[in-house]
């Protein structure tokens, strides 16, 4: 396989904390890995890692073929990294600003580039607007098509999609797959489910330690995880959210999700939570329905294992 | 694989390029650039006078003869005494000297013409208000060398034998490279230090922390762009920017202030280009200590007061002690005012130039060598 993340026993500490703990990623060419975990876990630091940002305290590896600790500078040149913050000039305009990366990455034929990316872009008539009066959409549009200007081999997203509408997060995404579909190797970090079941591959990180990988299936199927979809009679709100907190004290359930007008209620002991539903179920005010664990139940349930054991 | 180069052009030139961009899309800064220069000029060139006249003086005359009257006229000749008041006793004058009315009581005591003409050698009394030494220094050393000259007139015929003798010898004064002491000449030039280093010195202190504020640095690290481009790239620019600002300034000099220009221009530009990069390179040094825009500013002053007060701009040089002499010696400022007073009002030349700038050159070299070793190609 040709591995274009190949990084084994990554750990950075801020301060005396362990921030990122022991991480091994390995992300195939042509792959989207999605790199899910709540906030504060470490996937920003993990990305500043691979990009040569950060120096790791532990471990080694390779990004591109090049060594992460002493090549960083030749991997910077062949990395597309947009951070998560916008981080374009705002008192330069749209052209500036790409013009600015295009030299700043010797881009060949540089005019024809940026030329070339305004009109992708269909920002070719606003492209002496300010950057800093681009709404949030459009910000993430200009940030990517900055990263892709040198055309990299590797693109590291850090929450590319945060605040930006349905429609644009969809554009966004059907370019992504465009790319990798040529070879483009994507890592994108995110809190959406939606887009995590895009990825090809998922890697779940939480307090610092990288808690599974594999497909959305795969990560489902491992999960040990048994799953209820439980509905009130009648649909009451007040109903369903006493069922809530009374199944949650439950033994053999480990999450209680609410999702719209039923509960998803899950536990890793499947003969355990079949008692309970026995229990509750015989007295016929709710339906209890069997059904596949979502990635959503399984990350909540992840990120609790992990507070368990580390926080 | 094409090789790494330590020093893109190309990626210089980017980052000079985006640098003069920004300056110019920011009115305040460029506002900052063409108005400090002028407002500094106006205020301490037509402010600042280190040889005060006119001083209000209030006099007690309890003689009233004509030697009295014509000593007092002789004290308001010297052009530093304003006679405000005649108060009819000491205790008037001296609640003037204590509310600040006065700066000077002069006092002739009762028969201090007959004492004269009987040759008793009368006393005087003169009372200043000393809080602020140098605003009655030159008032006093006028005083000094009254008598010889004041009652010259009055003491003839009879009299003639009390008028001083001349002394045993005579000191010739020549003050040289500003005969009439106009205190501008020495001023302005000295301007064109103290504004060059502010403006310098906070701009660049501003250029890598205004990029950390704004979180645009993250970007420009992920670049290929290397500590000496982003150092270079930022700091042209402002280079630019120092020389129109001591354009303004000169050409201010020599139309407003008539500030004599003796000295070669070649020379001035050169060390004024050597003292430019000076200043450059220790603002950048402070953007990459200051992780805020506000930290850059304290900093920027921190180094901005000592500077400027143990330079020799404010306060004579020499008048300090040996170790604040020893500090002054480490600013730029110290050297540059030399180098620009020495060309400018004595004319001097390259060779009289260079002890004064390779102290320049050392601070430069060792601030660079500190932002380049500070600057981080990470994050940590």
């Amino acid at each position: 396989m040709d591995r274009v993340i190949d990084v084994r026993g990554l750990t950075k500490r801020f301060a005396g904390r362990t921030v990122v703990d022991a991480v091994s990623i390995a992300v195939a060419r042509g792959e989207i890995l999605g790199f899910l975990g709540p906030n504060g876990s470490g996937k920003t630091t993990t990305i500043r890692m691979l990009c040569g940002l950060l120096r790791p305290d532990a471990g080694e590896g390779t990004c591109l073929g090049f060594d992460i600790l002493h090549e960083a500078a030749r991997i910077k040149r062949e990395v597309g990294y947009m951070t998560q913050r916008f981080s374009l000039y705002e008192d330069l305009s749209i052209e500036e600003n790409l013009d600015f990366v295009a030299r700043v990455y010797a881009v060949p034929r540089r005019r024809e580039a940026v030329e070339a990316a305004l009109e992708r872009l269909g920002l070719a008539a606003r492209r002496r607007q300010l950057a800093g009066a681009l709404s949030g959409g459009w910000k993430q549009r200009v940030a990517l098509a900055s990263c892709l200007l040198h055309a990299p081999k590797l693109l590291l997203l850090d929450e590319p999609t945060a605040g930006v509408d349905p429609g644009a997060r969809r554009d966004f995404w059907a370019q992504i797959h465009a790319l990798a579909a040529e070879g483009m190797t994507v890592l994108v970090s995110t809190h959406y489910m939606d887009e995590a079941e895009r990825c090809h591959r998922l890697a779940y990180i939480a307090y610092g330690k990288l808690l599974v990988t594999g497909t959305a299936a795969d990560v489902i199927a491992h999960s040990g995880l048994s799953t209820y979809v439980v509905g009130v009679a009648g649909g009451d709100e007040r109903q369903l959210a006493a069922l809530a907190s009374a199944l949650a004290q439950e033994r053999g359930v480990t999450t209680v999700v609410p999702f719209g007008s039923t509960l998803h209620v899950s536990g890793t002991d499947a003969a355990a939570l079949d008692g309970v539903r026995d229990r509750y179920a015989a007295s016929g005010a709710q339906r209890w329905r069997r059904a596949e664990p979502s990635l959503d139940d399984v990350f909540v349930r992840l990120t609790q294992q992990a507070e368990d054991n580390y926080a | 694989m094409t090789p790494l180069q330590p020093f893109s052009w190309a990626r210089f030139v980017a980052i000079a390029r985006k640098e003069l961009v920004q300056m110019r899309r920011d009115r305040l800064t460029f506002a900052m650039i063409v108005g400090v220069p002028i407002l500094q000029l106006v205020l301490f060139g037509y402010a600042i006078n280190a040889d005060p006249k006119q001083l209000p003086t209030a006099v007690v005359d309890h003689d009233r003869t004509v030697f009295s009257r014509s000593l007092v006229q002789a004290v308001a000749n010297t052009g530093y005494f304003r006679v405000v008041a005649v108060p009819a006793g000491e205790d008037a004058a001296d609640r003037m000297l204590e509310r600040g009315r006065a700066q000077f009581a002069i006092v002739v005591p009762p028969g201090f013409g007959r004492a004269l003409q009987r040759g008793e050698r009368p006393a005087l009394l003169v009372a200043a208000d000393a809080t602020d030494p140098s605003a009655t220094g030159n008032a006093i050393a006028a005083l000094t060398t009254l008598g010889a000259a004041a009652l010259r007139h009055d003491l003839s015929g009879p009299l003639a034998a009390l008028a001083p003798p001349p002394g045993p010898f005579e000191v010739r004064l020549q003050r040289r490279y500003n005969p009439e002491g106009v205190t501008q000449h020495n001023i302005v030039p000295g301007l064109l230090g103290v504004i060059l280093q502010m403006t310098m010195v906070m701009m660049t202190a501003f250029a890598v922390t205004r990029e950390r504020e704004r979180g645009t640095f993250e970007n420009l690290l992920a670049t290929p762009a290397t500590p000496l481009e982003v150092m270079t790239g930022k700091i042209v620019p402002y280079i630019a920017v120092g020389f129109a600002q001591a354009t303004i300034i000169l050409a201010a000099a020599k139309l407003l202030f008539d500030v004599p220009m003796l000295g070669s221009g070649a020379l001035l530009v050169a060390c004024m280009t050597l003292f430019i990069a000076a200043l450059l390179a220790l603002g950048f040094t402070i953007s990459t200590v200051a992780r805020t825009q506000l930290q850059a500013m304290q900093m920027t002053f921190f180094f901005f007061l000592p500077s400027l007060l143990l330079s020799g701009f404010m306060f004579p040089f020499r008048g300090m002690p040996g170790w604040a002499q020893a500090l002054g010696e480490v600013f730029p400022l110290t050297h540059f005012l030399r180098v620009v007073r020495g060309v400018l009002l004595k004319g001097n030349g390259a060779a009289d130039t260079l002890p004064h700038l390779w102290p320049i050159a050392l601070f430069m070299l060792a601030a660079a060598a500190v932002a380049l070793l500070r600057y981080r190609r990470t994050l940590d």
